[in-house]
């Protein structure tokens, strides 16, 4: 693989963003025993629109993503130091409840994982465990959720059954819709078509094009016409540093680092 | 996907025709200005050229973030490459206008010769008629149309031959006249010029529809200027 030069960044600050900033990281490092895995991420998130973190494997795309919502606090000799600001709340701080706030920030990962239970009983897992007992406003949040994800219309007359009889997109779908049920502000995605087929892929770039509306998304993807087609910034990662971020459009168009340029025009490594 | 796609080309094509009629307006406005010997018009046409050139180049930088955006294939990708190539004939035309409207300036004072005048202004007229035409074949996407346009090309070039023919004679027969008759000729090959831009812009009508790029322009056999 190519040097690159590590110490050469282009990282946009949003001074004036349409929307505000729904989430954002500032010296970023995440340990994992005596190996940094990332070294100094500050990065922005606007409020509805989509972020893509790409780069290869091992970049630290995906670490990065997980310790948004504090996944590596389960890995042991993880150690996660700088801010993870969200809502004047720095979320990387030991008073903080992870499980509230993940109520607030979601994921959905890279395999659709719906639970060996009933498509009502995925979506409605979580709010019954925090107590939600409220037929109605269950039913509700199933419709709603469902419709959301672009799966309601394949679904409504079977919620019963089980969700692993249905195909690999409509799991994802599903997932998305079990992430959303719980009204996140900020929903993290973890290549969440790479297990996919060319059209659920598609279906479920529409359906995150459509939840932008209402969510801050964060998307990690392999798949860089993907990250093209759908994302409004896109932060490129390598050997564990972000190392640019820009509007998609001007990554994909006029990147500004050397190992982004080759990245994105398939010539890394 | 296909949703956001179509709406970001549809916006392309709006501020392609929009990039259309700015270029005819130039073109008649230069046209009137010249036989109407009004310097007034020619400057206004000549500081306007700077709208049109901005537009190709905007409409440059949206086709290419399309390009690497989307990824589009196929028909996809002709239409995107169609904007791009008939923006650059268009912001040629425009160039005409412009040196139509310096011959204006220039013009101002010299010996007049109203038969080659009332020649250059049917010849415009001709012209400007083409250009509306196409532009309206390119929202169609009419192939018939493009090539119908096409053929009427020869008109064009049989007035371009004329006037040329009927200068020189001027010139021979009243010395008084060669500077006018100069512009004259230069004011009929940039019409022709136009005209030939028109017939670029339905090549690239007919590689929308088709893809297969045509030769339309019968220029080949004709090179009197």
């Amino acid at each position: 693989m190519a040097d690159y030069d590590l110490t050469q960044t282009h990282i946009i600050h949003l001074d004036e963003p349409k929307h505000e900033i729904a989430l954002s990281t500032e010296k970023l490092n995440v340990y994992y025993g005596e190996n940094r895995a990332m070294h100094d991420a500050s990065l922005q998130f606007e409020r509805y629109r989509i972020t893509a973190l790409i780069g290869a494997s091992g970049s630290g795309k995906s670490t990065y993503l997980r310790s948004l919502n504090r996944m590596n606090d389960n890995i042991a000799n993880s150690r996660v130091t700088g801010k993870i600001m969200y809502r004047d709340l720095n979320i990387n701080s030991d008073e903080i409840d992870v499980y509230k706030m993940r109520e607030h920030i979601g994921m959905v990962f890279q395999r659709p994982n719906p639970f060996a239970k009933s498509i009502y009983d995925n979506i409605t897992f979580a709010l019954k465990r925090h107590g939600q007992k409220d037929k109605k406003y269950l039913d509700e949040v199933v419709e709603t959720s469902l419709k959301q994800a672009a799966l309601w219309d394949q679904v409504k007359d079977s919620l019963g059954k089980s969700a692993l009889a249905l195909s690999g997109g409509q799991q994802q779908r599903l997932c998305i819709a079990r992430a959303i049920a719980m009204k996140p502000d900020i929903l993290l995605l973890d290549e969440p078509a790479s297990a996919l087929d060319p059209i659920s892929t598609n279906t479920v770039e529409e359906t995150l094009i459509r939840l932008k509306e209402e969510f801050t998304i964060v998307i990690v993807t392999h798949n860089m016409q993907q990250a093209a087609r759908i994302s409004d910034y896109t932060a490129f990662f390598h050997s564990g540093r972000a190392l640019e971020f820009d509007e998609t459009r001007k990554l994909f168009t006029r990147p500004k680092i050397k190992a982004a340029e080759d990245y994105v025009s398939g010539h890394f490594g | 996907m296909r949703r956001l796609f179509e709406d970001e080309l549809n916006d392309l094509h709006v501020r392609f025709s929009e990039m259309g009629m700015m270029v005819n307006e130039a073109i008649y406005k230069s046209v009137k200005a010249f036989i109407n010997h009004d310097k007034q018009l020619a400057r206004e046409v000549i500081a306007d050229d700077h709208k049109i050139n901005e537009r190709e180049t905007d409409l440059e930088s949206k086709s290419f973030e399309l390009i690497a955006l989307q990824q589009p294939v196929s028909t996809d990708l002709r239409v995107i490459v169609t904007i791009m190539k008939a923006s650059s004939d268009l912001e040629r035309m425009g160039d005409h206008a412009v040196s139509i409207a310096k011959s204006t300036i220039r013009v101002k004072g010299n010996t007049r010769v109203p038969d080659i005048e009332k020649d250059i202004a049917d010849m415009a007229d001709k012209v400007k008629q083409m250009v509306e035409e196409v532009l309206d074949a390119y929202v169609k996407e009419d192939r018939k149309k493009a090539l119908a346009i096409a053929s009427e090309d020869a008109a064009i070039n049989a007035y371009s031959e004329n006037i040329y023919d009927d200068c020189i004679k001027e010139m021979q027969r009243d010395s008084e006249t060669v500077i006018g008759s100069m512009d004259y000729m230069l004011v009929a090959s940039y019409l022709e010029r136009i005209g030939d831009y028109v017939m670029n812009i339905c090549e690239w009508i007919v590689y929308l529809r088709t893809g297969k790029v045509v030769e339309l322009n019968s220029n080949a056999q004709e090179d009197k200027f």
